[in-house]
Order: C-alpha cells, then sequence, then structure tokens
C-alpha cells in the first residue's frame, strides 16, 4: 500500500472524505503560491495536488487558465514545482502533482518520477493521459513507487473503466461532469455514477473532483467519496493578489464540508 | 509483400501520432473511429461523399500550367492543382463533406471546429448550411482582426463565430477552446477538426479525405505525359499536403517537398516552421513536432499567413520526414509574398499567402533542377481573403503611400 492510499484509509477510519486541495505552482508568484499551499494543509486540506502550469490546457476553464498563463508570465519554471512539493510534504500532507504530459515528456518520464520521489511527492494525475496511452509512463513511475491517478469521466465506458481502475494508484479521480475545471452550481448526480462505477470495478479509493466549490457541495459528495477535489474556488479565493486569509477562509468551509459540517 | 506508405492507418506512423486527450474524449473518439471505419467501406456513403465533390465542389479540380509564372522557377514545367477553386475557395471543403456526412450517421446535430485563416471555418460552415447542422466556428481574436472578410462569410452562412481571447489569440488557442466545448458537450456535438493533425483517428481520417487531390492529380499528370519530378505543398498542420503526397508516397522518383512558414526567419523567435525549428513532444492529441520551450511549453509562431501559423505540425509528416520520404522547406513571409507577387501578374491567379509558401518552394527547386523538371504545385486555396493583408504589404491600398 502507497502512503497515499495508507492516508486516504486513515481519513477514512476518521469516519470522513479527504478534502484535496489544487492550486496551479507560480500564481500569483512562486513564493506565494508555496505559502499558499501551507496555508491550505493547516486551514484543513489533507491532500494538496500541485499544478505545473501549462501553455495549452484544454482541460481547465477560464479561472485556472488565468492563473496558469499569470505564472508563466512571471516565469514559473517545472524545477518550482518540486520545491512545492518539499514544501507540501515538511508541512505533514502528501502531495500529488497534477500534469499536462509534455511537461512530464519534456523532462523525461523517469527524472518527472525520479525527481517528484526525492521531493516527497506521492503521485500524479494526468489529465491528458490515459492508461492505454500512457504506459511508459505507469512503468516510470512504478520504478520510483509513484502513483498513478488516472481520470474517469462519466463518458467512460465499462471497459475503460477497468482499464482505469487497474492502472491506478493511490485513488481513482472521478470527474463529476463533462467539462472542464471551475465551479458549478451543482455538482449533480453524475459523480455518484462515476464513483458506482469505479468501485464495481473494483477501485477501493475514488476522489471526485471538478466543479465542487461549496461546504454544502462538498458534503453531499463525501457522502459517496473518498476525497472531494477543489481547485478554481481556491485559486479564486486567493485571487490576483495572493490573499492566504480568504484562501484559509473557502478551505475551512470546505474542509467543514468533507466532515458533513456543511 | 509489397510495403506501400499509401494510407496508412494510425494511430501511430513510425514513433509519432496516437491519442493524447481527457478521458472523457475517449468514448467520443472510439465512436468515431469506429463510424469512420465502418463508412469508408460502405457505397453509401462513399457514393454520396462522391456526389457531393461532383456536384457540390465541382471536382476533379483541373491542372493548371502556368508557363509565365514558371520562368520564375528556372524554367521548369510548372503545373498547378487547382484546390482554389473548389466551392468555398480551398481544399478543406474535401474534409469537411466527409466529417460532416459523418456527423450525420453519429446522429448528431451540432458541429464545431477551429480555424486559423477561416477557411476551415468557412468549409464548415458551408457544409453545416447544406446539411441543417449547427454550427459553432472557434478563431482567434488576432485571426478574426487579420481576416474580417471570413468572419462575416462564416456568419453569412449562419455559423456563430466565437473569438478566443486567450494565450497568443491565434488558432492553437481556437484549438484549445474548441477541445474544451467538445469536452462539454460530446453527447450532442461532433468536432470537424480542419487538419491532418489532432488525436486518432483524425490525422489519417482528415488524410483519406484529402488523399482525392493526389489521386486526381497524379492521373492528370500521367495524362499529360508522366509523373512530376516534385510535388510541393504548403503545410501547416498538413492537411492539403498529405492529401497532395499520398497517391505519389510509392513514386520513388518523385519527390516530395511542404513549405513551412519561416515569418521572419527560422533564425528570429518569429516563425511556425515545426519541423525545422521544433522537437518531439505532445501537442492537441498528438505526438509530433512542437514548437516549444526546453520545459516543454509550447512557443508562440507567427506567420503572415494565418491558416499557417501553428506551432504543431501532423504526425504523418513527422514520420515521413523522419524516413526522408518528405522534405519540409521554410518558406519566409517575404519569399511568400514574392511568389505570391509574381503568380497575380505573370498568371492571373491570386493565390491564398498560405499556397504562396509553396509556390516560393516551386521557385527554389526550379532554380535547383533547371528546364527539364517538371513540377506540381497544390494551388489550395484562392487569394480572395488576403486581398486586404496583400494590398497591405505591397502598399497598394488607396490613400496607403502617406
Amino acid at each position: 500500500m502507497s502512503a497515499l492510499e495508507a492516508r486516504l484509509d486513515e481519513i477514512k477510519a476518521e469516519g470522513r472524505a479527504a478534502l484535496i486541495g489544487y492550486l496551479p505552482v507560480g500564481y500569483p508568484s512562486v513564493d506565494t503560491s508555496i505559502a499558499a499551499m501551507v496555508a491550505m494543509v493547516e486551514a484543513g486540506v489533507d491532500i494538496v495536488e500541485i499544478g505545473p502550469p501549462y501553455s495549452d490546457p484544454v482541460l481547465d476553464g477560464p479561472v485556472i487558465q488565468h492563473a496558469a498563463a499569470t505564472a508563466l508570465q512571471r516565469g514559473v519554471r517545472v524545477d518550482d514545482t518540486f520545491t512545492a512539493v518539499r514544501a507540501v510534504a515538511d508541512a505533514g500532507a502528501q502531495a500529488v502533482v497534477m500534469s499536462y504530459c509534455n511537461l512530464m515528456l519534456s523532462r523525461g518520464y523517469a527524472r518527472f518520477a525520479k525527481d517528484l520521489r526525492e521531493a516527497g511527492g506521492a503521485g500524479v494525475i494526468t489529465p491528458d493521459l490515459t492508461p492505454d496511452t500512457g504506459q511508459d509512463w505507469i512503468e516510470a513511475a512504478r520504478a520510483e513507487g509513484i502513483d498513478t491517478i488516472f481520470l474517469a469521466a462519466p463518458s467512460t465506458t465499462r471497459e475503460r473503466m477497468h482499464m482505469t481502475v487497474e492502472a491506478s494508484r493511490g485513488f481513482v479521480y472521478a470527474t463529476s461532469l463533462m467539462g472542464v475545471t471551475g465551479a458549478r452550481t451543482s455538482v449533480g448526480d453524475a459523480a455518484a455514477k462515476v464513483v458506482t462505477g469505479a468501485r464495481e470495478a473494483g477501485a477501493e479509493r475514488v476522489c471526485v473532483g471538478l466543479g465542487v466549490s461549496t461546504g454544502k457541495q462538498a458534503a453531499e459528495v463525501a457522502t459517496y467519496a473518498d476525497g472531494v477535489i477543489v481547485g478554481s474556488a481556491f485559486v479564486k479565493a486567493m485571487g490576483d493578489e495572493g490573499d492566504l486569509d480568504a484562501l484559509k477562509i473557502k478551505v475551512a468551509e470546505l474542509a467543514a464540508g468533507v466532515r458533513g459540517n456543511a | 509483400m509489397t510495403s506501400s506508405l499509401q494510407s496508412a492507418p494510425g494511430p501511430f506512423f513510425g514513433d509519432f501520432g496516437g491519442r493524447f486527450v481527457p478521458e472523457a474524449l475517449m468514448p467520443a473518439l472510439d465512436e468515431l473511429t469506429d463510424a469512420y471505419e465502418k463508412a469508408r467501406i460502405d457505397p453509401a456513403f462513399t457514393e454520396e461523399l462522391a456526389r457531393l465533390a461532383r456536384d457540390y465542389t465541382g471536382r476533379p479540380s483541373i491542372l493548371t500550367e502556368v508557363p509565365r509564372f514558371a520562368q520564375h522557377c528556372g524554367g521548369a514545367t510548372v503545373w498547378l492543382k487547382r484546390e482554389d477553386l473548389n466551392h468555398s475557395g480551398s481544399h478543406k471543403i474535401n474534409n469537411v463533406l466527409g466529417q460532416a456526412l459523418l456527423t450525420k450517421r453519429l446522429g448528431k446535430k451540432r458541429v464545431i471546429a477551429e480555424t486559423g485563416a477561416g477557411q476551415h471555418g468557412v468549409a464548415t460552415a458551408t457544409a453545416a448550411a447544406l446539411m441543417d447542422l449547427d454550427c459553432v466556428i472557434y478563431m482567434g481574436e488576432e485571426d478574426t482582426e487579420r481576416q474580417a472578410l471570413n468572419v462575416a462569410r462564416m456568419r453569412l452562412l449562419g455559423a456563430e463565430v466565437i473569438p478566443v481571447a486567450t494565450g497568443t489569440r491565434t488558432l492553437r488557442d481556437a484549438i484549445n477552446e474548441a477541445f474544451r466545448d467538445w469536452v462539454a458537450n460530446v453527447d450532442t456535438t461532433n468536432y470537424i477538426f480542419g487538419t491532418a493533425a489532432g488525436p486518432h483517428p483524425f490525422p489519417a481520417m482528415v488524410r483519406d479525405f484529402q488523399r482525392v487531390i493526389s489521386v486526381e492529380a497524379r492521373e492528370q499528370m500521367l495524362e499529360r505525359g508522366g509523373l512530376p519530378d516534385a510535388v510541393i505543398a504548403c503545410i501547416g498542420g498538413g492537411s492539403n499536403a498529405i492529401g497532395s503526397f499520398d497517391a505519389f508516397l510509392d513514386d520513388d522518383g518523385v519527390r516530395l517537398i511542404g513549405c513551412e512558414a519561416a515569418g521572419e526567419g527560422v533564425d528570429t523567435d518569429r516563425h511556425a516552421a515545426t519541423l525545422t525549428g521544433g522537437r518531439p513532444g505532445i501537442l492537441h492529441g498528438s505526438r509530433s513536432y512542437i514548437l516549444q520551450d526546453d520545459e516543454g511549453q509550447t512557443l508562440p509562431s507567427h506567420s503572415i499567413s494565418a491558416g499557417l501559423d501553428y506551432p504543431g505540425v501532423g504526425p504523418e509528416h513527422t514520420w515521413l520526414a523522419s524516413i526522408g520520404r518528405a522534405e519540409y522547406w521554410p518558406v519566409t513571409d517575404a519569399a511568400a509574398m514574392e511568389a505570391f507577387r509574381l503568380l497575380s501578374r505573370t498568371e492571373g491567379i491570386l493565390p491564398a499567402i498560405e499556397s504562396s509558401h509553396a509556390l516560393a518552394g516551386a521557385m527554389t527547386l526550379g532554380e535547383e533542377l533547371g528546364p527539364d523538371a517538371t513540377l506540381l504545385v497544390t494551388l489550395s486555396g484562392r487569394g480572395d481573403k488576403d486581398v486586404e493583408q496583400a494590398a497591405r504589404w505591397f502598399d497598394m491600398l488607396p490613400g496607403g503611400d502617406a
């Protein structure tokens, strides 16, 4: 069992879902983004999802696109991701990276996995790499003990769900809807169906992302998922000014949500 | 056993191609692949496509010999494959009619597309009007400005044009935005991809729909005495180039030359010559060459031609380059515009600025090979959409001489 899996099981034993918080590295600056990740851990995030900004983020909505573009303009580098991973690990939380695959390919899959392990990271979420096209990544990650976290969508077929669950380590990332990242007024019933489908295919740990932005939504998702993933709402709370107090308030709201206190 | 290079099926061409997309799109791409595999061998589909090609597009497109222009090509014999004469003004219609027919077979009512110069957007809007499909076109804001006439054409045809203001505000960002739309609306919507790039099945499928260019041209050349020494086409993503090359791939004596946009020069950072200045990576769903920095961030591209202003290239071209079957030459803005001027003045044919890159390649190759050579150049589109931009380049706008 990986460290990430053990942590998720520990949280489950507490009778709640995990809160997974996403922030892009370098927004609004490298130092502030890393301070924000540590602040999220202090405010109740269990697992930090760290995003190296990419020039062509096809699975991201306007909020994260803006953050990524701002970070790139200000000169963020992929190396900064590993600095952030180290800071999160030192703060006592599990650190996973969510990266578009060209950044990983450019560094080399083996080196990316090794650098992540050395920084204390647990796994990688790959939004544009699926198990059938990511076999060489899976081998590189296994060699370093890095969890491979793949996405399952409402459109995922039963056959593909089996493949996805089989190849995933840490958890399966269930996307709650068909669409890009960003807050939605309701999470809808598609998310529960994806989670059910993943569990039927043998997934032991399934976390839900896309569209969750309030404590109430988190509480609802926490009734059937092992973790709730929140990104755009945190990025928006922090804003261009890097307002860590506003971020902590938002994190506290979601942290209460995953404990059923919305 | 012969080992033909023609009509390679994908998803991989050598090390290039594949399908690197969010899981949410995988079932739709499987469904599209399956529908296409059935359609391509179904006479009901192929006969309908052939009928539209003949009665709507106006195929076969003619070959035109251009002797006065050829004087600027070392005196070689130069033939143009006239895709500019197709209905809607470019080769793009060949692909769009195929994909629009497939949309009907999939039972979907809405199509989306990206466009750079507007040629693919106009072709898609045209097919959508013909086949009663709702149509949304994503176009980079910078391109809507430099191709305003094509924006109006698409709107007149009933399409909604959405300017994309993110990133570099060009073709690449329009593709990103079209993918975002598709992820959210895949149940009702088919993505009519405009070039021979993107995730499988697009590179092979778009190639198949454009292959008619080389199938016709090869036959037409044989009727005129023999195969050409070289086939030359411009290349951005590479749909007209791969369509121009495919039927000639097994003719070892025929050189295949793709002319990339070198913008202000490949030694500057203002170009779009991906195979000359790029390296392997993954962009827009396939592994190919990309203009990218040392960390894998896509670099901004530049070309005077919006249709070639793209930092990627179709994976089959990268494969053909890697095995040495095709050559890819950089052609600058200035060289392309000189070819534009010459063809207009010597032959009375206004070429698209995209296609002018191929004409410039013919001028270079003709000088190299001399008067005994026969060159076949694909004129992928007409220059009506480029009149304002060309007139500005040559200082021909009224009052523009201040």
